[in-house]
């Protein structure tokens, strides 16, 4: 097997205003995320809004350059390539098919952009190729002379799937990709992107926040806290054994629909996470209920265990 | 105690049918959900209900009755003094619900000056009560900030705060935590049955989320194309599902530990109809793989149970003895 992705210790900060007479800020967006990816696997990326999540995908698109740390993708450094070469690689998929897609433009020109972008592929067969493309995330022909606004929302997802696979990449980053969707939609759209997983190889980077969906579609589970990884694990480990008490408050959110059962005391009480104002020690110790005097001192170093990766002094244990 | 009874209810934008003919009754203490995919008519049912409907929206009903007066025929003056009073609305996106050029406190002081004729400190007195209620700390330093000084569960506690304000009989929610996190919605979710245990509310909850009926409902009417399909209490529509959709929109889902891995979720093939007037037949039928010739038309009301019905012409054997 061999690896997709690789990201060593990457990095994103941001430099925040404070207002006219504030000190100006640092944002740590993304404060030191390391991980590999296999060939054919499926990464889910979960953590509240503000985790950093969308801004590592953003990183590992080339959409924003790190601010420290490599990636690589497919064995290649990504700074060092050009936007075609990455474009052959990787691709993304974003949240909201109402604005990812050109309003002006019709389907079949959205799905060939990235062919015409390549520069070498003769007309007649890009019309091939996105005819192809669409009849396969199940579009018929009379599609693609339509513009987005008269599609429907599951269309217009499947539109967004099919341009980014036109160019048979090795790697589609999935950010929250079915939020925007009703769920009998969601349902079609993540059964498609199985099969189109399984079909053609691809390796899917999954970022959401509902952990149902990532624990359907993902082979192993990354659960992100103020721009760190704070465990990852396969996907069946990390459900059946969260060792991270984040992760634990995580899973205990999910609502499966259990007639009268009760809503769960999560436990995180009410201070909220800021990057722009990390704690010391473990970035998660103000919000744990388990915390210990050492946790605000020390940042914990991540242990390895069976697949699994958790940065908890509990989890050593 | 009925709180609020709807009968038939129809509301038409031009030839569009939103909703059609639907009926409901919300009890005191009790949390009555509607549930259903966009674009069903669950918002428009609870804008309909507060007289809240959009230029061009026509409303018609056999009754609309709240604390068993008629307000159908009520004008506008009249429903505005009741609204934000005894009947209390939340939204889904507080940032846009609330002003974001006031401070909360002004905004809070505000509805109890219009419905209380309180003075400003009376009401502002009030209002930190409230915010102190629904678990604001420091409600004084709140009182003063602006929304966008606040994160997005503590401007839905704002929210919640200000609907309380006037001792409501009726809170309609209409998504209150969608745009919020998961950890964050736990948190409000569990404040508004708290609030509902002590002050008797009377709760129409309106979401898409199957997770949140569940555990919120007492009753839950499941809408499509306009029309309540399914409705029940929420164990015997969870547990046994009648109506097609309401069936398929149980397997749509993913449930941690439900589906093996790599197997397909459930899902209901095509897209919602667009109703116009003269529209006849099951609004599911196109949908359906159930249907026989006979559901273009008309669609009888059937008892599931002595308290459960669906609006289907097919047997309630048959449609639960599909895989």
């Amino acid at each position: 097997m061999s690896i997709a992705i690789e990201v060593i210790g990457a990095q994103k900060r941001f430099r925040g205003g404070a207002g006219l007479f504030g000190r100006a800020r640092e944002v740590r967006a993304v404060d030191g995320v390391s991980f590999s990816l296999q060939t054919g696997g499926v990464l889910g990326i979960v953590g509240e809004s503000g985790c950093g999540k969308s801004t590592l995908a953003r990183m590992i698109l080339g959409l924003m350059p790190a601010s420290g740390g490599s990636i690589l993708v497919d064995g290649q450094d990504l700074s060092s390539m050009d936007r075609r070469a990455r474009a052959r690689l990787i691709q993304p998929v974003f949240q909201d098919p109402y604005s990812s897609l050109n309003p002006r433009q019709s389907v079949e020109e959205i799905v060939g952009l990235p062919l015409a972008a390549q520069g070498d592929v003769p007309t007649a067969q890009r019309r091939a190729r996105v005819r192809e493309m669409l009849a396969r995330v199940g579009l018929g022909p009379d599609h693609a002379a339509r513009q987005p606004s008269q599609l429907s929302g599951g269309q217009r997802q499947r539109v967004a799937i099919a341009r980014a696979l036109v160019l048979r990449p090795r790697i589609v980053v999935c950010d929250e990709p079915t939020s925007a969707l009703d769920v009998s939609v969601q349902a079609q759209i993540l059964n498609l992107l199985a099969e189109l997983r399984a079909e053609l190889g691809l390796t899917y980077l999954f970022i959401s926040h509902n952990l149902a969906v990532v624990e359907h579609i993902a082979t192993e589970v990354a659960v992100m806290y103020l721009g760190r990884f704070v465990e990852q694990a396969p996907t069946a480990d990390l459900f059946r054994a969260p060792a991270h008490p984040y992760t634990r408050a995580l899973l205990a959110s999910v609502l499966t629909p259990e007639p009268g059962a009760p809503i769960p005391d999560v436990g995180l009480g009410d201070t909220y996470p800021d990057p722009a104002n990390i704690p010391s020690g473990c970035r998660f110790h103000p919000r744990c209920k388990l915390a210990q005097p050492g946790c605000a001192l020390h940042d914990p170093a991540e242990i390895l265990r069976d697949g699994r990766r958790v940065a908890c002094v509990l989890a050593a244990a | 105690m009925t709180v609020l009874e709807i009968s038939d209810l129809y509301v038409r934008f031009g030839e569009i049918l939103a909703v059609r003919g639907i009926s409901l009754t919300i009890e005191r203490g009790q949390t009555h959900c509607l549930v259903g995919e966009s674009g069903c008519g669950k918002s428009v049912t609870a804008l309909a209900t507060m007289g809240l409907l959009a230029r061009g929206g026509v409303r018609t009903a056999t009754r609309l009755q709240f604390q068993g007066a008629d307000i159908a025929a009520l004008d506008e003056t009249a429903m505005s003094r009741l609204r934000g009073d005894k009947m209390a609305m939340i939204f889904q996106e507080p940032m846009t619900s609330l002003n974001p050029a006031y401070t909360v406190g002004s905004q809070m002081a505000e509805v109890l000056r219009r419905h209380r004729r309180l003075s400003r400190r009376a009401a502002l007195g009030r209002a930190a009560e409230l915010l102190a209620r629904v678990g604001i700390t420091a409600p004084g330093l709140r009182l003063g900030q602006f929304p966008h000084q606040l994160s997005g569960g503590l401007r839905q506690r704002v929210m919640i705060a200000m609907a309380l304000l006037c001792d409501p009989e009726l809170l309609i929610a209409d998504e209150p935590t969608t745009a919020l996190d998961v950890t964050v919605q736990a948190q409000i979710l569990r404040l508004l049955q708290e609030l509902q245990r002590e002050l008797g509310l009377a709760l129409l909850l309106i979401t898409h989320d199957l997770g949140i009926v569940a555990r919120m409902a007492h009753r839950v009417s499941v809408m499509y194309a306009g029309e309540i399909v399914e409705s029940g209490p929420v164990a015997d529509v969870f547990l046994r599902p009648t109506h097609p959709y309401t069936r398929g929109l149980l397997d749509c889902i993913p449930v941690p530990g439900k589906v093996a891995p790599g197997a397909p979720l459930g899902s209901i093939p095509g897209v919602v109809p667009r109703i116009r007037a003269g529209f006849a037949g099951c609004g599911f039928r196109d949908r359906c793989a159930q249907a026989v010739t006979d559901c273009a038309m008309g669609t009888p009301l059937q008892q599931a149970s002595a308290d459960h019905a669906y609006l289907c012409r097919l047997p309630r054997e048959w449609t639960r003895d599909v895989a």
